[in-house]
């Protein structure tokens, strides 16, 4: 009897649904946040000096939002309370009542500014540019960079500037899922450049060697705090701890404590106090790259979101369907390789496959990408969609092994006699009679792994590949709601994967039929 | 050496402690239909086995037509090309596969076993279907056959890489009277153009109807033999009785297992 593979480590978009209807049960059976306590959001995967786990005690964290959150908490006369949520989810968080703010390097954009409720700027950052130091007098501006790929932090401003870069200028835009790895990639060639706020920029000269930062400022942006919209008044009331924050120096002493202080900050200040609601409104001021015409605005403007990005949600549903079919055209050829040798093989054989299917099997396919990845990175540098692909067909290999491993064993042992009588061979007797039987009985599995590889798929986006559901994330970032980019997400991969079960049954079908 | 087809002398098969053949001898002519019977369990199957090497045996002598099979383990690869040329086997469940037609069951070996170009090989597995009169049922696939039908793209398949000897287990177990009989008539045709046949069976009707010799086989040797008509009507050994008194309490003669 075949069984089927038991399902492995779950997409993100599962783990991210299975997280919204826990966490949607538990609010809603959750009190408000008690009196005297105030919950901020914020990644501490941002790091240091954002927000990062305090090296002494891992349990809490530090960072110069931390202090600011600190600050406004004080003020309000209620103890701060760190609630950890991923960058990108931070707006869809603080609407869903995760936290009443959320903070760490939260850029003011329009979009935000539309569907939140937003602080007032408290820190002036500049877009810079970096790269190697041996391309510091070749590439000084995004204009120098066309055709040439350029990384930053995906769902940001930075990221905005590089698409409308990629449309205007010709460059390519490469988005990640953190602020490390585009610099490390940098270093490796995999980039020529990296887009990213000055601080982080500084965070990774310190860091890594051999990268030059371009003193040109792309675009100039300001940190904020986000809040959800019927929290006006708190937002108010935060408004006003700043402002006062700004003008008795306790701001100024958090951001020279954590060496990111500069002249830029005063003249912000100055700005902020005189003009609190006016001041930097309109997001990030243009530069040459602008922003503003990048911005769709707030929701009214939704329909004309979705036609902008259908197109790239289209294409990335392309990606996820071409990795898709060669992941699994790897996976079908490794698996029936490495099934032969377990049911073929000598012991050293059998034992080696084995232990492989059990190592793959048994650990997460998302740790096995970043090894394949970022962990091979020094001995060989292998191209993301080349990695991604490798990840996933390899990991299925193991899957697809065991399936065909159960359904050669399945075969009964008269039909293998029969043909050994006959006079085939071995390898006769396995092409033409039990590899046959065998895949008539595997085809039902196979096709189930098949589709949850469609849906694996979207783990590659760690590795940089902008598939189908990191499209749609991008998407729902920028237009501040999942409703719409999720549900056209969903319809995508359904358009994928029915047709393929409904191939696979009309197979099944075929081979029930007489054939020659 | 000898001028027989089979030429089994002494032959032992141990599986595990128990000894299944504890010494068969066991001659075969050119053209004789042979039939094998004694009690289930007496290792008629297994000898069969033996000769179609399938089963390595632990001693004694065992020839097919010239080609000498060692005791003690499975033959070298050599030796089965050589082996699987002289001896057909047709199974008691047929064991046709499944994912193929009647038709390209019969032409698979000579195809790609004896490289007999395909269309030679379809319509001389055509010619075969047609004499074991199943023709109509070229395009069948295995399981849309009756058992009577598989049994006779069976023996077609085997038949189609011509080999001098012809081993049946239980050739009769999935047939009714008429078709047994249309069975012996194929097989006696076979005999006279020089096949040799050696059928495992507990249809004594079928054997004294159709078998130039009978052999009765118990706890795992040969222990009485001769013309069937004199060993079926006045057996001499008790395993012979035996069997034949078993025989008689059945009324459905055709389908014992």
């Amino acid at each position: 009897m075949i069984t089927t593979a038991a399902r492995r480590g779950r997409p993100r978009p599962a783990i991210v649904w299975l997280a919204v209807v826990m966490l949607a049960a538990t609010v809603a059976a959750q009190p408000p946040a008690p009196a005297g306590e105030l919950r901020w959001g914020g990644d501490p995967e941002g790091g240091y000096p954002y927000v990062e786990a305090d090296p002494n005690d891992p349990t809490r964290v530090v960072g110069f939002e931390v202090d600011v959150a600190t600050l406004i908490a004080t003020a309000l006369g209620s103890r701060p309370r760190f609630v950890s949520v991923q960058f990108s989810s931070i707006d869809a968080s603080v609407k869903r009542g995760d936290f009443a703010i959320g903070m760490g390097g939260v850029e003011d954009t329009p979009a935000r500014r539309a569907t939140l409720a937003v602080t007032v700027p408290y820190y002036e950052f500049r877009e810079v540019i970096t790269v190697r130091q041996g391309d510091a007098a070749q590439f000084k501006t995004l204009a120098d960079l066309r055709g040439r790929r350029v990384g930053t932090l995906g769902g940001t401003i930075a990221y905005e500037i590089l698409l409308k870069a990629q449309a205007e200028l010709g460059l390519v835009a490469v988005s990640y899922d953190d602020d490390v790895h585009p610099y490390s990639d940098l270093v490796l060639g995999r980039l020529d450049a990296v887009l990213l706020d000055h601080v982080l920029a500084e965070k990774a000269m310190r860091r890594e060697r051999g990268l030059a930062t371009q003193p040109e400022t792309v675009a100039v942006g300001y940190y904020v705090g986000v809040l959800d919209k019927k929290d006006a008044a708190l937002r108010d009331r935060i408004d006003r701890i700043l402002l006062g924050a700004m003008r008795d120096g306790s701001l100024e002493a958090i951001f020279r404590r954590w060496n990111i202080w500069n002249d830029d900050q005063p003249k912000l200040y100055a700005r902020v106090l005189a003009s609190p609601t006016a001041a930097a409104g309109g997001g990030a001021r243009g530069t040459a790259d602008g922003l503003d015409s990048s911005h769709g605005g707030g929701p009214t403007d939704a329909t004309a979101a979705v036609v902008r990005y259908l197109p790239a949600l289209f294409r990335a549903a392309l990606i996820t369907i071409v990795l898709s079919c060669l992941a699994m055209a790897l996976a079908v050829i490794a698996g029936v390789l490495v099934a032969s040798g377990r049911v073929y093989g000598g012991p050293v054989l059998r034992g080696a496959l084995t232990a492989y299917v059990e190592l793959t099997r048994g650990t997460p396919v998302l740790l096995q990408l970043f090894v394949l990845y970022y962990g091979l990175a020094e001995v060989v540098r292998l191209p993301a969609f080349v990695a991604a692909l490798l990840g996933l067909g390899l990991n299925y290999a193991a899957y697809e092994s065991e399936i065909y491993r159960s359904a050669l064993e399945a075969v009964p042992r008269g039909q293998l006699e029969a043909a050994r009588v006959l006079g085939l061979s071995e390898p006769q007797v396995f092409t033409l009679v039990r590899g046959p039987q065998a895949l008539r009985l595997a085809l039902a599995p196979m096709t189930n792994d098949f589709v949850a590889l469609l849906k694996d798929s979207s783990l590659v986006s760690v590795l940089t590949v902008v598939e189908l559901t990191k499209q749609t994330q991008i998407f729902a970032a920028n237009l501040g709601s999942w409703v719409v980019p999720g549900a056209l997400c969903a319809m995508l991969y359904l358009a994928m994967s029915l047709p393929l079960s409904r191939a696979a049954r009309r197979m099944e079908a075929k081979w029930k039929a007489p054939t020659s | 050496m000898s001028g027989f087809v089979l030429d089994a002398r002494g032959v032992t098969l141990r599986r595990g402690l128990r000894e299944v053949l504890c010494g068969v001898d066991l001659q075969v002519s050119r053209g004789e239909l042979v039939a094998l019977m004694g009690l289930s369990g007496g290792g008629k199957t297994t000898f069969l086995r033996a000769v179609a090497g399938l089963e390595a045996f632990d001693g004694g002598v065992l020839s097919v037509d010239g080609v000498h099979l060692q005791p003690g383990r499975v033959p070298s690869a050599k030796i089965l090309r050589a082996l699987r040329r002289k001896v057909g086997m047709v199974f008691q469940f047929h064991y046709l596969f499944e994912h193929m037609t009647a038709i390209h069951n019969v032409w698979l070996a000579p195809v790609h076993v004896h490289k007999v170009p395909r269309t030679e090989a379809e319509s001389r597995a055509r010619v075969l279907l047609e004499q074991m009169g199943v023709a109509a049922r070229a395009h069948a696939l295995p399981r849309e056959l009756s058992g009577g039908e598989a049994q006779r793209v069976a023996i077609a398949r085997a038949l189609a890489v011509d080999p001098p000897l012809l081993l049946m287990d239980e050739p009769t177990a999935s047939l009714d009277p008429a078709r047994r009989d249309e069975l012996g008539d194929t097989l006696e045709r076979l005999t006279q153009s020089g096949r040799t046949l050696l059928a495992a069976t507990h249809d004594d009707d079928f054997v004294r109807d159709y078998a130039d010799r009978v052999v009765v086989m118990a706890d795992g040797r040969v222990v009485e033999q001769g013309v069937p008509s004199q060993v079926l009507t006045s057996p001499r050994h008790p395993a012979t009785r035996q069997l034949l008194s078993q025989k008689k309490n059945k009324t459905d003669r055709g389908s014992t297992p």
